[in-house]
Formats: structure tokens, sequence, C-alpha cells
């Protein structure tokens, strides 16, 4: 249905492959249409695709709120897990519970973690993105990107922001709420403005890399039919490796190290640990640098990945 | 169904082996895809034990004096991967069809055949795959009891009662899952979609994966008598892993009183979710066309 080669195949024309598409030509055919020119046509379009994904979004705005607030249940164990793994240290070694450290981390910093782990995850999780483009690819509904001047990945990208923002809009109230009530976790307080702009930045970097990841990942979808499986097993992955399920730096010594190399960690883990001023603020400029670096080189993959999946691509029917 | 036919009684046990079959070859027929569903699973529970043994690295037990050590804390574990994988290969595809048997008006049909719907709907589809938990808890088992037994500091081996009592506790804990998901899949009949009835599903067992003790401090007593005694999913777990992991003789009364409680849990759950699946069934309005 998908990969078959329709170039190859010399017989006649049948109606349904007067629409099928050499991609490759087409989509560099419609970049060149006269009305696709100009900032203000560009902007126009960003605003339509933005009004039109924020309306949809807040028509359940109801559901939203009760669905975040029933998001933060499952750290409610989590919190109690952890008070009682504290609580058997300081039974055993003797001291304040306030004052047992597991790898610089004490028990209101885990509670903190976790619930700044929620915001991360806010930012850079993107349910359905990658299904939806395999979705689309299996489906063949990915050809309208292809003959209509809009570029896919850019669209999607909008959608998700105008997603994201409408999610936000509804989600402070349930985020508010459950930060004041734990207000006591964040011993420090707030941080000194300098790390709340580099947490600002990681988030919104984090925002970007989940979505060029898992776009990335989406785009599987041209080579294999079915990736369901496959997107499971990264969804799992990701969940540990991001430090969502625990901070990082609990992991064993050398498996930490390699851990740190990899991108996961900036979905959850890294604007955490930059909140909570587990790292040095010295460090920061240098290892936002390194996250802007996983940014472009996912943009890159992302593109490549579209472009060549594409042009294997061929689509059939109205 | 009022309408069943005396004189015409279904071979219960027959028609499921038939769903069974029929489901094992449908998983069979996409392999690949079976053998990778097996291979997530598995990672899940990788990904489980890893974060666990690093939490051991750091303490020697999950709360003070609660006795749930390294090994007894993964027969837990193990108890609690037997069960989910249970839920998860009999009834969880068949909750999920369920609100799309309503969505589609497809609950006409079933309510058409001469047999209990409920037995129709609960045991049409089983998830072979799913079962590979079952395997992976059963090493997490075998290695944490061979721990359990080989370790110089109070070493223990369970009694053959106290196993005999596991296995029909871990029933009774799948029961209670059972009847819960049966309970929330039937409120789909008056709402129509659930999408938030999963999430619900899913945060609410999220609280049997621990034991119990660590809820019962603070502002977690309200919790703790909640899910022990409104929707009893502490027991689920709990119950059959406290019988397998401690030693029966020297028990308390509290700890008896909770089996007890846990039998009548299950026949109650048992109970209302049929009242509750009925009652959902006289509310049904099919989707026409």
């Amino acid at each position: 249905m998908l990969s078959n080669s329709w170039h190859t195949d010399p017989g006649p024309p049948s109606p349904w492959s007067r629409v099928a598409l050499s991609s490759a030509a087409s989509n560099s055919e419609i970049t060149e249409q006269p009305h696709n020119k100009g900032l203000r046509w560009k902007l126009s379009l960003w605003r339509a695709i933005l009004s039109t994904a924020l309306g949809e979004r807040l028509v359940y705005r109801g559901d939203f709120a009760l669905g975040t607030l029933m998001r933060f249940l499952p750290i409610v164990t989590q919190i109690f897990l952890w008070y009682a793994v504290f609580d058997s240290i300081e039974a055993a070694n003797g001291g304040n519970i306030e004052d047992i450290e597991i790898r610089g981390f004490r028990f209101p910093d885990i509670v903190a973690y976790y619930l700044l782990t929620m915001v991360a995850r806010a930012f850079s999780s993107m349910p359905s993105l990658a299904s939806g483009i395999a979705t689309e690819i299996r489906n063949g509904e990915i050809k309208r990107y292809l003959i209509q001047p809009i570029d896919l990945i850019g669209f999607l990208l909008l959608t998700r922001i105008a997603h994201k923002l409408a999610y936000y809009a509804v989600a402070i109230l349930p985020f508010a709420l459950v930060f004041f009530l734990c207000r006591h976790y964040f011993v420090a307080g707030w941080p000194p403005w300098p790390v709340l702009v580099a947490f600002t930045v990681s988030l919104v970097l984090g925002f970007l890399i989940g979505f060029f990841l898992e776009a990335a990942i989406g785009m599987i979808g041209f080579w294999f039919l079915e990736v369901s499986s496959l997107l499971f097993v990264f969804m799992l992955f990701n969940f540990f490796l991001s430090g969502h399920m625990f901070p990082l730096t609990m992991l064993p010594d050398n498996i930490a190290t390699l851990v740190n190399l990899l991108p996961f960690k900036y979905l959850a883990y890294f604007p955490a640990a930059v909140f909570l001023g587990k790292i040095p603020e010295e460090d920061l400029p240098m290892e936002l640098a390194i996250e802007a670096c996983w940014l472009i080189f996912f943009i890159v993959v992302c593109r490549i990945a579209y472009a060549r999946g594409v042009k294997r691509y061929s689509g059939y029917g109205g | 169904m009022k309408t069943k036919p005396e004189s015409h009684r279904p071979n219960y046990w027959e028609v499921f082996l038939t769903f069974a079959r029929n489901s094992l070859v449908r998983d069979m027929t996409f392999r690949t895809n079976f053998v990778l569903q097996c291979i997530s699973s598995i990672g899940w529970t990788l990904m489980n034990v890893g974060f666990y043994l690093i939490i051991f690295q750091y303490t020697q037990t999950i709360g003070a004096d609660s006795g749930w050590d390294r090994d007894k804390f993964f027969l837990f574990i193990a108890t609690t991967w037997f069960i989910n994988s249970l839920v998860q290969a009999f009834f969880m595809p068949n909750a999920e069809e369920f609100s799309e048997l309503i969505r589609t008006g497809g609950l006409d049909f079933a309510l058409l055949k001469p047999i209990d719907t409920q037995f129709l709907v609960s045991f049409r589809r089983i998830d072979w795959s799913a079962l590979s938990n079952f395997l992976a808890g059963f090493v997490i088992a075998i290695v944490a009891l061979h721990s359990l037994a080989n370790r110089p500091v109070d070493p223990m081996t369970p009694t053959v009662l106290s196993l005999l009592l596991y296995i029909v506790f871990i029933g009774c804990g799948v029961a209670i899952m059972y009847s819960l998901m049966i309970c929330l899949s039937a409120t789909s009949i008056w709402l129509g979609r659930n999408q938030t009835l999963y999430n619900f599903w899913f945060y609410i067992t999220n609280f049997s994966r621990y034991p119990m003790e660590i809820y019962n401090h603070g502002w977690g007593k309200p919790l703790y008598g909640f899910f022990t005694f409104v929707v009893p999913v502490l027991l689920v777990v709990n119950v059959p892993a406290r019988l397998l992991a401690k030693p029966i003789s020297p028990q308390t009364w509290d700890e008896r009183l909770l089996v007890c409680w846990a039998v009548v849990a299950t026949f109650l759950s048992v109970r209302v979710s049929r009242w509750v699946f009925k009652r959902a069934l006289l509310s049904y309005r099919s989707a026409s066309s």
C-alpha cells in the first residue's frame, strides 16, 4: 500500500495513478506556487493553524483539568514509597529524616523533583505525535501535505504549540494548586533568577527536543507499516532514561555517566535538576549549549528522515 | 438475560476454551508483533526491577520495622506481576473492547447470544502476550525465594499451607481487580466515552503496587482506609504477598482479620460488580444507525 513502487510500474495509467504522487517532484513544485510567498501570508497561515488548534483543545477543558489533577496521583504513591525508604534509613542509622541524603536528594527534594518532572513532562511529552504521523503515512492522509502548500513538520509543530498553550491555560490551575499545597517540600524556596532563566530555557528546549525526537520516530512509519510496538519500547526507555521514574543521579556511577550522555534526560531530569540547583550555576551555559546541539541534531534527523521518506512514499486514490 | 431458554444451557468452560484458542490463533497470525509485545513487557519488568534494586542500594527495608526487606519485597513485586499479568491477559482487552461495543452498538449482538452477557464480554479476547509477564513474575519469585531461603540472617522457606493460601488469595486479588474493571467499564454505558476511566483504572491500581504499611501514617491514613475498605485495591497484592513472605504461625490478630476481610471483600466486590453491570445493561440504548 505505501511503498508500492508506482514509478517502476510501466502499466497503463489507471484513474488511480493520476493522483499518485512522485512526491519529491511535486513537493518542490508546490513550494514554488505563487501564493506561498511573503511573511504576511506565512504569519496569517500560522495564526489560522494556531487558533484552530486552540479552539479544538479548549472544547474539553473540564475533562482536561480533571485529567491533569489525576495525573498527580501516581506521584502520591512514589512519595509514600520514598518516605518509607527514608524512614527506614532513619530507623537503621539514626539521625533526623530531614538530614538524610541519597545522592544529594533529601526527602523533600525527591518530592519536589517528582513535581518538577511533571512540569518538564508537560512541556516535553508529545502524546500521539509519533503514532499520529505513522498512522497518517499508513492510511495515506499524509499526501495532503504533499499537495497543499503546508509543510508537515511545521504544521505539526504549530498545532502542537497551540495544543500545549491551550493545555497550560487550563492546567495551570491544578498545577498551581498542587504546587501550593506542596510548597513546603521546596525547602530552598525560589532559585536565583539566572537559574530560573536556565530552567525556563531548558523547558522550552525540552519541548522542542521532545517534538523533533518523536517526529523523527514517527517518520519510521515510512519504512515500517506497524510501529506501535516500537513506539511502546521507545516510551519505556523514555520513561526510565528521562528520569521520570527516579532522579538519574541515583543510578550506579558508570551507568549514570552513560545515561547523562543521552538526550533523554532533557525531557524530565534536566529541568528539574536545574530548578533544584543540582547543576552548578557555572555549568549551566555549557549544559544548555549541549542541549541546543541535541536539538539541532534532532531537527536535522527529522528533516532528513522526512525528505527520504517522502521519496519512498507513493499515495493512491483521492 | 431473561429470554434465555432453560433447556439450552451453554457449556461455559468449552466456550471459554474456544475463546482462548481463537485468541491464540489471532495472536500467532501476527507473530512478530506478538514477540515484540512480549519483549516490551519484559523490558518494563526489567526497568522496574532495576528501579527497586537501586532503591535497595540505599536502604535495607521499605518502611521502618515493616519487614519488607529486599527478598520479601521482590516476592511482593512478583505477586503484583502475577495478578497484573492475569488481569491484563484475560480482562483488559475485553474491557477495552466493551466500550467500543457500546459506542458502535455491537453490544446488541452480544445481548442476543444465548449466553450470559457478562461472561461473553469479559472473556471473549485473551491477550496471550501479557502472560509473558506472568513468567517474568515467576522468575522474580523463584530468585527471591531462593535468596530468602539461603541468606545467613533470618532465612525463611514458606510452608505448603502458605503456598496454597497464596494461590487462593492471588485468585481473590484477580477477582477484586476484575470487579473493579467491570464496574469502570460498565459506567461507559452511562457516560458514552471512557478515556479518563482507563486513566482512572491505572491510577487506582497504582496504589496496590506497594506494601500497604507505607500509607499508614500522616495524611496517608484516609487513603489507607479508603483503599482497604471502600475500594479494596490494597488487599489485592498485600494479602497474598504477606501470606507467602511472612511466617504464618506467629500471626497477629490484625493480620488474621485482614485475611478474613480479603475473603469478604472479594465476595462483595464480585457481587457489586455483577449488580452494577446488570444495572448498566438496563440503561443500554443501542447505537442505531
